[in-house]
């Protein structure tokens, strides 16, 4: 078998054919960064487009169909490989694993997207548009009404959930099967036991959104009459197989965001996890309550009132383990020697932006209010409180806080701190109005608007460039990193960084953990 | 910390560096590729046209297949060349257990869909409940019953008088595949067929044994009956069934047949290559059979799912 000490090998082969997990953890982050920003494209024709009131720029067709490419590949292609990426990159360091558990099925889940990616996006230049139904894709206008790119959807779908897939198998092997002997369970860092949970949800909900789309293909093409009244279906079956999916989805988005803040907090606060134990059972309970609360995204869609009451009250009930959460990492803050370097000043952004998002869902998952809130720009603004200053501000935060130990070189931190500074405000100019004009009665998903919420738009759209242009500096400060940057060889890198990754030599060499450390049974977990 | 390391530990073996990823990433997309086109073709396509779709969907699945033909017998040869550590053992253990359950949720969502347009869809449109006001405006005169034998577009006169919400022309399904006679029932084909297939995890589950003890004779025999018992149930399978335009009962009752009858092919596949696998390599040995153990729980997996198939489906 020859010498087990390679490094990397030369030229495009060393990414085409590797079985490395950092190797597949970059490409996974470079992927999906490059997905980021392509969305963020869209997301500018969007703002552009709701500048003034009135058609500015581009046809209705073609705004929905931006509307619906933004969403699929912010959520399928940027937020959800990125954390995959980190997945990658720390869970084998983490746990004090050589590799990934299954390495060359890890580098298939990886190579997959970018094609299936570059066939979802083809789908602008076909006959009849791209999707243009919302990244939610409701029958039937994904169905009936769909043009015939929506084939090409359909199938995109399908192997974007096979890659999701076998990368969460992969993730749960490792985890389960590669811990260094000594690291229980309840030893593991919190970013690893995030993704534990959130690989079994992949594993239990990809299934059914494939059972979703497939459903859609036959309806197009075979004459089934599932989303089909005229047949003895039912449009609204596909709302609840789709949230079956989705609901559980937007916890996978946001649970790796908890596990990474969950080590960042502590590490600039220089005290141990609040809670620890609490944490690893307030993910659980999460991961269980996303299974029975999928009909909240439905509830003006005609449900029997029992039916109403029984996921108003369980939607609720998720404020409990998701409370326990802030409460603990505000609790590991209390009294510790706290400094602001980047990735702190970002996990903060996400723990008092993620805390409002919050809040907004608490209030739409009352179900008469919600009758009023739904689909309003006011749904907008929450989940973009907890998919970009949650998801995106947490995964910004990891960038620059493992990006030392990655490449052993120091980032910019006055670069990273106006960065946060420019994010933050961008952000918040762009989405906090957005709960005004939506209470006011601002709909989502229409290119024009009524006069009196011009002010509130222009505010918004103004919001996203500057929070769009901020990432440009993001990208240059990464690349200023990694070619020239200032060179660490420090193992910890941060003074109050704990867990087996910060006991490596900075940079991370090819190979680590070739033979598994010993776990000292007096460490618990960081 | 790291600079001590346990003695005992085995390598885990990581593959340096593998084609396969990229190989099986081209022949899926370009499977996928052609595929769409051909139902977009068949849908919305000219008919006079003549496209590349199939060749694209036919060579793109070839390679596909012959992607994973060689990734399996690379993973084999590893295993025979003694690289696979008892760990990386447990890898693949529980790379299996969870992609069955993955497939089991999968049926989940149609099994879902089913009991969804049952217990509550069918009601609502023939007027029960709040719901049940569409009704009077739509469907005036539909009455629910499950096989449902008229779709209610049927019951207000056919595609052509459905003024609105009229996509598509939902025909009825002609023929009813529950359980007809309970004097006839020796007639009745799929109980034979779930005996068929009950059995066969039978006989699976004895072929185990078999390798357990070191049995090879009985182990190829009764793995042997078992895809022949598979192959059986198939034939019956695709013998009958309904048009899956016919309705709803139609889209439910083909889609969970369909989609169990072809993971019974996946099964069998599996199976069968098990059994030529141990007949002309001598493969598996008591304590070294996982690749047999594997197909054997996704066998067992096929068959649970038909067992409530034919429960909600077929009986009830």
């Amino acid at each position: 078998m020859g010498d087990h000490h390679h490094g990397p090998a030369k030229g495009l082969g060393r990414w085409l054919f590797t079985t490395n997990h950092k190797d597949i953890g970059t490409m996974y982050l470079w992927f999906s960064f490059a997905m980021f920003i392509l969305g963020g494209f869209f997301a500018m024709v969007i703002r552009a487009e709701l500048f003034q009131p009135g058609m500015q720029l581009v046809d209705p067709a073609f705004f929905n169909q931006m509307t619906t490419l933004h969403g699929l590949v912010m959520v399928f292609g940027a937020i959800m490989p990125s954390f995959v990426g980190l997945a990658n990159w720390l869970i084998p360091m983490m746990i004090g694993a050589p590799d990934m558990a299954l390495p060359r099925m890890n580098n298939w889940s990886f190579w997959i997207l970018p094609p299936t990616f570059l066939l979802l996006a083809s789908t602008l230049f076909m006959e009849g548009g791209a999707p243009a139904f919302g990244w939610t894709f409701y029958a039937p206008l994904s169905t009936t009404y769909a043009p015939p790119s929506v084939t090409f959807f359909i199938f995109s779908v399908h192997v974007l959930g096979l890659s999701s897939i076998m990368g969460s198998i992969n993730i749960i092997a490792t985890v389960m099967n590669m811990r260094a002997p000594g690291m229980t369970y309840m030893k593991m860092p919190l970013f690893v036991w995030t993704w534990l949970i959130t690989a079994f949800l992949l594993v239990a909900v990809m299934p059914v959104l494939a059972g979703a789309v497939t459903m859609m293909l036959m309806d197009i093409h075979f004459g089934t009459s599932f989303f089909s009244a005229a047949g003895g279906g039912d449009p609204v079956l596909f709302q609840h197989v789709f949230w079956f999916f989705g609901h559980p989805e937007v916890y996978i988005i946001i649970l790796p965001a908890f596990g990474v803040v969950s080590q960042i907090i502590p590490a600039f606060s220089r005290k141990p996890l609040f809670g620890y134990d609490s944490m690893v059972y307030a993910t659980a309970s999460i991961a269980f309550l996303s299974f029975i609360v999928w009909a909240h995204h439905m509830y003006t869609v005609g449900m029997p009132i029992a039916g109403e009451l029984f996921f108003m009250y369980a939607t609720m009930l998720i404020a409990v383990p998701t409370g326990v959460k802030v409460f603990n990492w505000v609790s590991t803050m209390w009294r510790g020697a706290l400094s602001f370097e980047t990735p702190m000043l970002f996990s903060l952004g996400f723990l008092v932006l993620f805390t409002l998002g919050g809040f907004t869902g608490l209030m739409l998952s009352i179900a008469p209010s919600d009758f009023q809130y739904h689909d309003s720009y006011f749904v907008v603004a929450h989940f973009h409180y907890v998919m970009v200053a949650g998801a995106v501000f947490s995964m910004t935060a990891a960038v620059y806080y493992w990006l030392p130990k990655w490449c052993g070189r120091m980032y910019n931190e006055s670069m990273g701190k106006t960065h946060f500074w420019i994010s933050f405000i961008g952000f918040n100019l762009t989405f906090f109005p957005q709960h005004f004009v939506g209470l006011a009665g601002m709909p989502r998903r229409i290119p024009d608007y009524a006069l009196q919420f011009t002010d509130f738009n222009m505010m918004s759209s103004v919001g996203a460039f500057i929070y769009g242009a901020s990432q440009i500096l993001f990208l240059y400060n990464v690349i200023a990193t990694i070619v020239a940057g200032k060179p660490v060889s420090d193992e910890k890198v941060w003074d109050g960084a704990e867990g087996l990754e910060w006991t490596l030599p900075t940079p991370a060499p090819y190979h680590t953990f070739e033979t598994p450390p010993k776990i000292d049974p007096a460490h618990a977990h960081s | 910390m790291t600079s001590q390391t346990s003695t005992e530990y085995e390598k885990y073996y990581v593959p340096e560096k593998s084609k396969l990823a990229v190989c099986a990433t081209i022949g899926l997309v370009l499977s996928i590729y052609g595929a769409a086109s051909i139902m977009n073709d068949m849908t919305f396509g000219d008919p006079n046209e003549t496209t590349s779709s199939w060749t694209i969907f036919i060579c793109g699945l070839f390679f596909f297949l012959a992607t994973l033909f060689s990734w399996f017998r690379i993973a084999i040869k590893e295993n025979i060349a003694g690289m696979n550590s008892a760990q990386l053992k447990r890898s693949y253990v529980l790379g299996m257990f969870w992609f069955i359950f993955s497939e089991v949720m999968f049926f989940f969502a149609f099994f879902g869909a089913l009991f969804y347009v049952r217990t509550l869809v069918g009601p609502w449109l023939a007027g029960e409940g709040d719901a049940g006001r569409m009704n009077g405006l739509l469907w005036e005169g539909f009455e629910f019953s499950w096989p449902m034998m008229q779709t209610p577009q049927e019951a207000v006169g056919g595609a052509a008088a459905q003024p609105i919400a009229n996509n598509g022309s939902f025909t009825s399904a002609e023929t009813s595949m529950a359980f007809a006679s309970a004097h006839a029932w020796y007639a009745w084909l799929p109980l034979w067929n779930t005996i068929i297939l009950l059995t066969s995890s039978f006989t699976c589950h004895i072929a185990h044994m078999g390798i357990l003890d070191g049995n090879r004779k009985k182990f190829n025999l009764w793995l042997g009956i078992t895809v022949a018992l598979g192959m059986i149930f198939l034939v019956v399978q695709a013998h009958f069934g309904l048009t899956m335009n016919a309705g709803i009962y139609g889209s439910t009752f083909f889609m969970l047949t369909g989609f169990h009858g072809f993971h019974v092919l996946m099964g069998m596949t599996m199976l069968l290559i098990q059994f030529l696998r141990s007949v002309r390599g001598g493969h598996f040995t008591a304590d070294d059979h996982f690749g047999f153990e594997a197909s054997s729980w996704y066998w067992h997996f096929v068959d649970v799912v038909w067992v409530f198939l034919f429960l909600f489906v077929y009986i009830l």
